[in-house]
């Protein structure tokens, strides 16, 4: 049960970074499917509760006590050597969140937005969010049955990304394929960030 | 909404507690608030969802001052924990597990590991772990 990090770090040794990947994109397009695909265990949930402070007092007019709803995001682990473990959490649906939104892309390593053919513009604010945020991602493409196909320049051109942001088709479900967009994505955040020299990694990330 | 209450945690034994609610009907009903004694900050320490915590020792017995959620926490922190898996596991909400975590780190009951600051993002062997941890899958 106690996997080898933690084991280390009962030892009074150092503990492990965690580093974190926002997976992001308009309802029902594949999130929490995502995160589970990848991921060591079932996702998980984590649970703000909201106060009428931080919905917005238009949300609470006529209501005598003080509302409170909770609002949820999955998230899955996956422990890597190394120290590090990695997190991975869906965006609550709900756009008007943005709170939620703000502290889950905190610290982000990078984000993954996914899209949907036959609803491409559920993904602009997620696209816009990061974008002015400044957090790399990369836009995966989920490929659902009945979609009409579209090749990868058409999503580029409707989604007016910037000229440097990866597009690629995934799966959600496949393990292989959240691998392969995950992997872009570290490799875009390096770039981004003037981190080391990603053209080594490339390669093998494209086969991945 | 209401908030939720934790089946989990009412079925614990239960101590005399000032910090917890007694209904004759229902049993104790743990309201978040009322189990951090209405309080909304921790004390110290800022929690951020990923940042890990383990316990220094075992589940201490007897120890004043802990409730019910307190000993839940240490016991899951046996092993290293983020502060998104305790709220999970516990099925608390967030700001209220952090208060209960800065009533641990006040107690030098746990310790922690805040995540990298995203200005200092820099470091290779970050994304080299992160890469070679994703093929490894
Ligand atoms: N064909 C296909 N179906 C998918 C893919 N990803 C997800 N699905 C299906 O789409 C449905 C919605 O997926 P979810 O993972 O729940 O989507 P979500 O983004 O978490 O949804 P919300 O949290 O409600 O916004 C599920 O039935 C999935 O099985 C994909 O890549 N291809
Ligand atoms: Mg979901």
């Amino acid at each position: 049960m106690v996997s080898e990090p933690s084991r280390r770090a009962l030892d009074g040794r150092r503990l492990p970074t965690a580093v974190k990947i926002v997976i992001a994109g308009g309802f029902g397009v594949g999130k929490t499917t995502m995160v589970g695909t990848v991921s060591e265990t079932q996702p998980l949930r984590t649970e703000e509760l909201l106060t009428d402070q931080s919905v917005g007092v238009d949300d609470v007019s006529g209501v005598e006590r003080k509302a409170t709803t909770t609002v949820a995001m999955d998230f899955g682990r996956i422990t890597m050597r190394d120290e590090y473990v990695l997190y991975l959490f869906g965006t609550p649906g709900q756009e008007r969140f943005w709170f939620m939104w703000d502290e889950v892309a905190y610290g982000a390593l990078g984000a993954v937005v996914l899209a949907d053919t036959r609803r491409l513009k559920d993904c602009f604010p997620s696209v816009d969010y990061f974008e002015r945020r400044g957090t790399p991602f990369v836009v995966a493409v989920n490929c659902f049955e009945g979609a009409r196909q579209y090749d990868l320049e058409e999503i580029e051109m409707a989604l007016n990304l910037g000229p440097d942001v990866p597009v690629m088709l995934c799966d959600a479900r496949k393990l292989d394929s959240c691998k392969r967009v995950l992997i872009n994505l570290v490799l875009h955040a390096m770039k981004v960030r003037g981190v080391g020299e990603p053209a080594a990694l490339t390669a093998e990330a494209h086969q991945a | 909404m209401i908030p939720p209450e934790d089946d989990a945690l009412s079925q614990e034994p239960q101590e005399p507690h000032g910090e917890r609610w007694l209904d004759d009907q229902a049993g104790p009903m743990v309201r978040p608030y009322v189990m951090t004694s209405g309080r909304l900050e921790p004390t110290r320490g800022d929690f951020d969802l990923i940042t890990l915590v383990v316990a220094i020792g075992p589940e201490p017995e007897g120890e004043i001052g802990l409730g019910p959620e307190h000993l839940a926490i240490m016991r899951l922190c046996q092993q290293v924990m983020s502060v998104a898996e305790l709220t999970g596991h516990l099925d608390l909400p967030v700001a209220t597990v952090r208060v209960l975590l800065g009533d641990l780190l006040d107690k030098g009951l746990i310790t922690m590991q805040e995540p990298q600051p995203e200005a200092d993002m820099h470091d290779i062997r970050l994304y080299k772990a992160v890469i070679d941890g994703l093929r490894a899958l």
